[in-house]
C-alpha cells in the first residue's frame, strides 16, 4: 500500500508547492488538477486495501474526476476570459479589482 | 404716584430709536433729524418738569424733617433671581438723579439740536439719530435706576451706545479701532463691576439702592468680618464696583480710550464722552456713597485713583495738538476731580461738602465741558481740520464761536462769576479739609488747567493767521449756534444755583460759604496760569518751541501720553494675544485635536496592519494554512510522544 | 391611546415631512411640504406653550405634564414610549421649532439634491423632538441617535471644505460619547428599581425608586455625563465642534449648534444629574473644573481664529461650556441659567450660523483677513451680524445677557469659596468674548473694502430676512422679557434642585 501512496503523496507536495509558487495561472491550475488526482488516487487505493468489499471510495474518485473536469472547464473558461480582458494571466499583476 | 410720568423720558426715546432704526431708512434726512430733536424736546420738558415738581413740589412726603425722600416711581419686576435677588426696572428720583435728569436732558437736546447742522448731509443721518436716542435712553435709565443691576443693565447699554457712536464712520479704520478700544476697555472695567456687585449682593442679599444704603452699617457688616487676599470683602466689592466706574469716567489707567474715542462725531464727543456718560463713575460712587462713606479703605484707594489721574491728564493735556485731544484730556482731569472730591468727602467734615462739591462740578463740567465740544465742534466744521496747526487768528471769522469758547475756558479755569469757580472752590474747600496734601496736588492741577485752555484758546483764535486760501472760514449756522449760546449762558449763571440747598450727601440742606483764602488762592493760581498762556501763546513766537526742546524728554512722553497706549498694546498683543491665546490655539489643534486625531490613525493603521493578512491571495492563504496545518500537526505529535 | 397625547405629534409631523418630501419632483413641492411641515411645528410648539401655560395656571403641580398615553414597546426590558414634558423641554422643544423653521428658509436654494437634503434634515428633527419629549431612557436614547446619523450624511454630502474629515470625526466622537451613554444608561437601568422590584427605564420612576447604590453613582455618572457632554462641547472633548460646524452646511450649523449641542446639556442635568444626585454632588468639582476650562479656553481660543465659522464654534464652546458649568453648580437660580443660556445660545448661534452662510454664500470665503466693509454693500446682514455680536457678547435687551446674569448671580450664590473663585473665573469670559466679537465685526464689516469684487454682491433676499428677522426677534424676546421664560425653566428646575437642598 505504501508504495502508492508514497507517489500520491509526492503527487501532492508537488502540487501544494506549485500552487503556492507559480504565478501563472494555468500553473496553479494544473498544481491544483496535481493535488486532486493524488487525492483521488488515495481514495482508490485505501478502498482498495482497507476496506475491500465495498466500491464507495471507487465511485468517489469516479466521481471526483467528473467533477475535475467540470472544475477544469469552468476554470480554463475564466482564465481564458481573464486574459482576453487584461491580456496577462499572471496573478500578480491581476489586482484591479482587489480593494 | 404723582411723579410717575417720569417714566416717559424712557419711553420716548427708546421708542424714537426703535421707530428711527428699523423704518429711519425710509425717511428724508431732514423729517428724520426733525422728528428726533422733536421727541428729544418733549422727553427734556418731562424731564424738567420731573425733576423741578422732585425738588420745589409740596407734595406730602417729599420732604421729611428738611431731608428729602428718595422716591420710588415705579419698579417693575423684570427678572427674578431668586426670592430677594430681584432685577427690577424702575424710576427712582431723588436729589442726584433728579439733577442728573436736568443734565442729561439738557446736553442731549443741545446736541439734538446742533447736530441738525453739524451732521447735515451725512450718510448714515437717520442712524446716528436714533443711536443719539439710545443713548439718551440708556444714560436716563442709568440715572434713575432703582437698584444696582438696573444701573449695570443701563451701564453696559451706555457702553453700546457710545461704541456705536464713536464708530460711527465705520469706514475710517481709525474710528473703528477706537470704538473697540472704548468697548473692550470698558467691558473689562465693567467685569469688575460685575463681580462687585455680585459680591456685594452675595452678602446684602439685595440688589435695591434702597435698602442698601440706608443702613451703611448693616449692610457692611453681613460680610460678617470675612476677608479675602488680606482685605475685607466689603472693600472688595467696593474697590471693584469703582472700578468699573473708574472704567467709564476714564480713570488711569483705564483711562485710554477716552482720547481715541474722539474719533466719533464731535456732537457725540459733546454729549458722551464729555457731559454725560463719562460721569456715570461719579454718579456710581455717588449713588452707592452712604456705604463708601463707612469703608475708608475704598475711598482712600478712590482718592488716590483721583488725584493721580487729575495731574496725569492735565500735564498731558497741555502738550497736545489736537484740539479734541486737549478737551478729552481736560475731561478726565476734570472728572479725577469730582472722584477725588468724593473720596475726600466724609460725613465728619463740613457735612460732607465733598458729595455736594463733586456733583455741583459734574453739573457746571457738564455744561461748559459740552459748550466747548461744540464750539470745537463748529470749529472743525469750519477748518476741516483737527489739529490747531491748521487753525489761529479764527476770531475774526468766527465770533459767537470765539466768545462761548471764551466762557467755556473761564469757567473751567475757574473765574469767577462763570460756573467752574464756584463748583471747583468747594472741591478744593473738601480737599484742604481733608488733607492740605490734596489741596496743594488739585490746586496745582487746577492751575494747569487754566494754562492748557488758554493755550488752547489762544491757539484757536489769536497765534498766527494762517491761509486758509478760499475756503475762509465763516461762523456756524443757527442750528449750531444756539446751542452755544444756550449753553454759554447757563455756564455764566450755574454757579449763583445754590446747589447746597439741592444736593447733599445726607440730602439735608446744606449752605455754601465761599471760603475766601481757598477762593482766593485758587483764583490767583489761574490768574498766574492764563498769564503764563498769554505770554507764551497769543502771538506766534518760538517760545513754546525753546521750552519744548529745553524739556525733551518729558515734552515728548507727555505728547505720547506718558506710553499708556503701548502699553495697553503691549500688553493685548504680545502678551495676550501671542502669548495666551494664540498656544491655546495651538494646543487644541495640536494637542486636544492631536490626540483624537491620534486615536483615529492608530485604530487606522492598526487596521492596516491587519488587512495585509487579507490579501485576497489564495496562495498566501495555502501558504498560513500550510504553516498552520504542520504547526498543529507538530504539536499533536509533540503532545502524543 | 398615545395618540391623544399632543407631544407624539412633534414626532409626527417631521415623519409627514419625511414621507411628502419622498414623493415630491421638483424645488418647489420641496420647500412648500418644508415650509408647511416647519409653520406647524412652530404653531404645535406655540400652542404646547399655550396649553402648558393653562394646565399650570389651573393648578396642576405635577413635575412632568402630558404623560398619558404611554405605549409599551419591548416588554421584557421594560422599554416604554413614555412621553411627558415639564417646563424645560417645554422651551427646548420651542427652540428647536424655531430654529426648524428658521433653518429651512436659510436652506431655500439648497443646492444640490434639496429634496435628499430636506430628507435628512426632517429625519434630524423628529430625533430632536423625540429626544425632549420623551421620560423613558432608551427612547431618548434612541432618538439622540437619530439626531445624529443624519449628521454625518448632511455634513458628508452637502458640506464643504473639507467635509469627509470632519463628517467622520463629528460622527466618530459623538459616538464614541454614545458608547459611554449606553453604558451608563444599562448601568442606570439595572440598579433602577430596589432589590427584586421591576426594573425600568422611565426616568421618573428610577428617581422615585433613588434605588442606585452610590458606589454604582460613582462609576456611572462619570460616564453619563461625558457621554452627553462631548456633545455638550465639553473640554477636552470639543475638538469635533470647530471642523464640524466649520464644514457642515448652513442649516446644518444652524440645528447642530442650536439645538442638537443642546441635548448634551439637557440630557446632563435630565439623566445624569437628576438620576444620581449622590454623586453628582461629589464629583461636580471634577467637571466644574473642566468646564470651567471650556469657557475660558473656548473664548481665547475663538480670539486669534480667522475663519467665521471657526470663531463662531469656539465661542459655542465657551458658551456652551457655560451651560454645563452652570448645571453643576446645583442650584435652581444656576440651573434656570443654563436653560436659558442654551436657548439664548441656541437662538443666536442659529442666527450667526445663518448670517455667515448667507455671507459665505455671496463672497465665498470665510476668511476675515479677506473681507471687509461688508456692511455698506449688504447693510442688512452687516446689522444682522452686530446684533447676533451683541447678543453673544451680552448686551442687555438680547438674550445674552439675560442667561449670563442668571448664571453668574446664582453661580455665585454657592455656599463654597470654591465654586465662587470660579464663577469669577468664568465671568472673564465676557470680555474675552468682547474681544473677538468686536474683532470679527470691525475686520468683517468695518472699514475699508478688501476685494472690488465684492462691490458687486446683492443684500439679502426675502427667505433669507425671514429667517434672519425670525431669530433676531426670538433674542430679542427672551433679552426684553426674561421672566416669562425664567419662571417656566425655574419652576420646572426647582424639584430638581431640591434634591440637593
Amino acid at each position: 500500500m505504501l508504495m502508492y501512496i508514497i507517489p500520491s503523496m509526492i503527487m501532492f507536495g508537488c502540487g501544494i508547492y506549485g500552487f503556492i509558487t507559480r504565478k501563472n495561472m494555468i500553473a496553479i491550475l494544473i498544481s491544483l488538477e496535481l493535488m486532486l488526482n493524488a487525492v483521488d488516487i488515495n481514495f482508490a487505493v485505501f478502498n482498495r486495501f482497507l476496506f475491500p468489499g465495498q466500491m464507495e471510495g471507487m465511485f468517489f474518485s469516479l466521481f471526483a474526476i467528473g467533477l475535475a473536469a467540470a472544475e477544469t472547464a469552468l476554470a480554463i473558461a475564466i482564465v481564458i476570459n481573464v486574459y482576453r480582458a487584461a491580456r496577462n494571466v499572471d496573478i500578480r499583476q491581476l489586482t484591479k479589482m482587489k480593494f | 404716584m404723582e411723579l410717575s410720568y417720569t417714566v416717559a423720558v424712557l419711553i420716548i426715546p427708546v421708542f424714537m430709536f426703535l421707530f428711527l432704526g428699523i423704518v429711519g431708512v425710509k425717511l428724508s434726512k431732514k423729517t428724520a433729524g426733525i422728528l428726533g430733536t422733536l421727541a428729544m424736546g418733549v422727553t427734556t420738558v418731562i424731564a424738567y418738569a420731573a425733576a423741578f415738581t422732585y425738588f420745589f413740589g409740596t407734595e406730602q412726603g417729599q420732604v421729611i424733617d428738611g431731608v428729602r425722600q428718595q422716591l420710588t416711581v415705579l419698579d417693575l419686576t423684570w427678572l427674578e433671581f431668586t426670592k430677594n435677588l430681584v432685577i427690577k426696572i424702575g424710576v427712582l428720583l431723588d436729589p442726584i438723579s433728579a439733577m442728573m435728569l436736568i443734565v442729561i436732558s439738557t446736553v442731549s437736546f443741545m446736541v439734538h439740536i446742533y447736530s441738525l447742522g453739524y451732521m447735515d448731509g451725512e450718510r448714515g443721518f437717520q442712524r446716528y439719530y436714533a443711536f443719539l436716542s439710545l443713548f439718551t435712553f440708556s444714560m436716563l435709565g442709568l440715572v434713575l435706576a432703582t437698584n444696582i443691576f438696573q444701573m449695570y443693565i443701563f451701564w453696559e447699554l451706555v457702553g453700546v451706545s457710545s461704541y456705536l457712536l464713536i464708530g460711527f464712520y465705520y469706514t475710517l479704520p481709525a474710528a473703528v479701532s477706537a470704538s473697540k478700544k472704548a468697548f473692550i476697555v470698558t467691558r473689562f472695567a465693567d467685569l469688575g463691576f460685575l463681580v462687585g456687585i455680585l459680591i456685594l449682593s452675595f452678602y446684602t442679599d439685595t440688589f435695591d439702592f434702597i435698602s442698601l444704603t440706608s443702613d451703611p452699617q448693616a449692610a457692611i457688616s453681613t460680610a460678617g468680618g470675612a476677608t479675602f487676599l488680606g482685605c475685607s470683602v466689603m472693600t472688595w466689592a467696593l474697590t471693584l464696583i469703582f472700578m468699573g466706574g473708574a472704567g467709564k469716567s476714564a480713570m488711569f489707567p483705564l483711562h485710554i480710550w477716552l482720547p481715541d474715542a474722539m474719533e466719533g462725531p464731535t456732537p457725540v464727543s459733546a454729549l458722551i464722552h464729555a457731559a454725560t456718560m463719562v460721569v456715570a463713575g461719579v454718579y456710581l460712587v455717588a449713588r452707592l456713597f452712604p456705604i463708601y462713606a463707612v469703608d475708608v479703605t475704598a475711598l482712600e484707594i478712590i482718592t488716590v485713583v483721583g488725584a493721580f489721574t487729575a495731574l496725569y491728564a492735565a500735564a498731558v493735556a497741555c502738550v497736545q495738538s489736537d484740539i479734541k485731544r486737549v478737551l478729552a484730556f481736560s475731561t478726565i482731569s476734570q472728572i479725577a476731580f469730582m472722584i477725588t472730591s468724593l473720596g475726600v468727602a466724609s460725613p465728619e467734615l463740613h457735612h460732607g461738602v465733598g458729595y455736594m462739591a463733586s456733583m455741583f462740578h459734574l453739573f457746571t463740567h457738564a455744561m461748559f465741558k459740552a459748550l466747548l465740544f461744540l464750539c470745537a465742534g463748529a470749529i472743525i466744521h469750519a477748518v476741516h481740520s483737527n489739529e490747531m496747526s491748521a487753525m489761529g487768528g479764527l476770531r475774526k471769522y468766527m465770533p459767537i464761536c470765539h466768545i462761548a469758547f471764551l466762557i467755556g475756558c473761564l469757567a473751567i479755569a475757574g473765574i469767577p462769576p462763570f460756573a467752574g469757580f464756584f463748583s471747583k472752590d468747594e472741591i478744593l474747600v473738601a480737599a484742604y479739609a481733608k488733607s492740605p496734601i490734596w489741596g496743594v496736588w488739585l490746586s496745582v492741577v487746577a492751575g494747569m488747567t487754566a494754562f492748557y485752555m488758554f493755550r488752547l484758546y489762544y491757539k484757536i483764535f489769536w497765534w498766527n493767521n494762517p491761509d486758509y486760501g478760499h475756503h475762509t472760514p465763516h461762523e456756524a449756522p443757527m442750528t449750531m449756534t444756539f446751542p452755544l449760546i444756550f449753553l454759554g449762558l447757563v455756564s455764566i449763571v450755574a454757579g449763583f444755583i445754590p446747589f447746597g440747598e439741592f444736593v447733599t450727601s445726607n440730602r439735608e440742606v446744606y449752605e455754601i460759604h465761599l471760603d475766601w483764602t481757598v477762593a482766593g488762592t485758587s483764583i490767583a493760581i489761574a490768574v498766574v496760569g492764563i498769564a503764563l498762556a498769554t505770554v507764551m501763546y497769543r502771538k506766534e513766537n518760538n517760545l513754546p518751541e525753546q521750552l519744548a526742546n529745553r524739556f525733551r524728554g518729558l515734552w515728548t512722553a507727555a505728547y505720547h501720553r506718558f506710553y499708556m497706549d503701548e502699553l495697553y498694546q503691549f500688553i493685548t498683543h504680545k502678551i495676550i494675544f501671542a502669548r495666551i491665546s494664540k498656544p491655546i490655539a495651538w494646543f487644541d489643534r495640536r494637542i486636544i485635536d492631536g490626540t483624537m486625531d491620534l486615536l483615529a490613525n492608530v485604530t487606522n493603521s492598526a487596521s492596516f496592519a491587519v488587512r495585509r493578512m487579507q490579501s485576497g491571495s489564495v496562495q498566501t492563504y495555502v501558504w498560513f494554512y500550510l504553516v498552520g496545518a504542520v504547526a498543529v500537526a507538530v504539536i499533536t505529535i509533540i503532545c502524543l510522544i | 391611546m398615545i395618540w391623544s397625547n399632543i407631544l407624539i405629534y412633534f414626532v409626527i409631523i417631521p415623519l409627514l415631512m419625511l414621507g411628502g418630501l419622498a414623493l415630491c419632483k421638483n424645488i418647489k413641492q420641496v420647500r412648500a411640504v418644508a415650509t408647511v411641515g416647519a409653520t406647524a411645528l412652530m404653531v404645535l410648539a406655540i400652542y404646547l406653550v399655550v396649553a402648558f401655560l393653562g394646565l399650570r395656571a389651573e393648578g396642576n403641580t405635577a413635575e412632568m405634564l402630558f404623560t398619558e398615553g404611554s405605549m409599551m414597546w419591548f416588554e421584557p426590558l421594560n422599554i416604554h414610549l413614555a412621553l411627558g414634558v415639564d417646563g424645560i423641554s417645554v422651551v427646548m422643544i420651542v427652540l428647536s421649532a424655531f430654529i426648524v423653521f428658521a433653518g429651512v428658509f436659510a436652506s431655500w436654494k439648497m443646492d444640490p439634491l434639496p429634496k435628499e437634503f430636506f430628507m435628512w434634515f426632517c429625519l434630524l428633527s423628529t430625533g430632536v423632538f423625540g429626544f425632549f419629549i420623551s421620560i423613558d431612557m432608551f427612547t431618548m436614547f434612541m432618538f439622540y441617535e437619530v439626531a445624529l446619523i443624519p449628521m454625518y450624511l448632511l455634513i458628508g454630502v452637502w458640506g464643504s471644505g473639507n467635509k469627509m474629515y470632519s463628517a467622520m470625526k463629528l460622527t466618530l466622537m459623538l459616538m464614541g460619547g454614545s458608547a459611554f451613554l449606553m453604558l451608563g444608561i444599562l448601568g442606570i437601568y439595572y440598579h433602577s428599581a430596589p432589590e427584586g422590584g421591576q426594573l425600568t427605564m422611565n426616568i421618573l420612576e428610577i428617581a422615585q425608586n433613588d434605588a442606585i447604590p452610590h458606589s454604582w453613582q460613582y462609576f456611572l455618572f462619570p460616564m453619563t455625563f461625558v457621554g452627553f457632554g462631548v456633545l455638550g462641547a465639553m473640554f477636552p472633548f470639543h475638538t469635533w465642534s470647530p471642523d464640524g460646524h466649520a464644514s457642515a452646511p448652513t442649516a446644518v450649523s444652524m440645528l447642530h449648534a442650536g439645538v442638537l449641542m443642546k441635548l448634551g446639556g439637557y440630557g446632563c442635568f435630565r439623566i445624569a444629574i437628576f438620576l444620581m444626585p449622590y454623586a453628582a454632588n461629589e464629583l461636580a468639582w471634577i467637571f466644574l473644573t473642566l468646564t470651567g476650562i471650556s469657557v475660558v479656553y473656548g473664548a481665547f481660543s475663538a480670539c486669534v481664529q480667522t475663519d467665521l465659522k471657526y470663531i463662531n464654534a469656539y465661542s459655542s464652546v465657551s458658551h456652551c461650556g457655560m451651560v454645563l458649568f452652570a448645571i453643576l453648580m446645583l442650584n435652581t437660580t444656576a440651573m434656570t441659567g443654563a436653560v436659558l443660556q442654551m436657548l439664548s445660545h441656541g437662538l443666536m448661534t442659529a442666527l450667526f450660523f445663518a448670517l455667515i452662510g448667507m455671507i459665505y454664500g455671496r463672497t465665498h470665503t470665510r476668511d476675515i483677513r479677506k473681507m471687509g466693509g461688508l456692511m455698506r454693500i449688504m447693510p442688512f446682514l452687516g446689522v444682522g451680524y452686530v446684533i447676533a455680536g451683541l447678543a453673544s457678547l451680552g448686551l442687555p435687551g438680547l438674550s445674552g445677557f439675560v442667561a449670563e446674569m442668571t448664571i453668574f448671580v446664582g453661580s455665585f450664590q454657592h455656599a463654597d469659596m470654591f465654586h465662587r473663585v470660579f464663577t469669577i473665573v468664568a465671568c472673564c469670559s465676557i470680555v474675552i468674548t468682547a474681544v473677538y466679537i468686536l474683532r470679527v465685526v470691525g475686520k468683517l464689516l468695518f472699514g475699508a473694502v478688501q476685494d472690488e469684487h465684492h462691490k458687486t454682491l446683492t443684500d439679502a433676499e426675502w427667505h433669507e430676512r425671514l429667517s434672519t428677522v425670525t431669530l433676531i426677534l426670538a433674542v430679542a424676546a427672551i433679552g426684553c422679557f426674561p421672566n416669562f421664560f425664567s419662571s417656566i425653566i425655574n419652576e420646572a428646575a426647582e424639584p430638581i434642585m431640591r434634591l440637593f437642598a
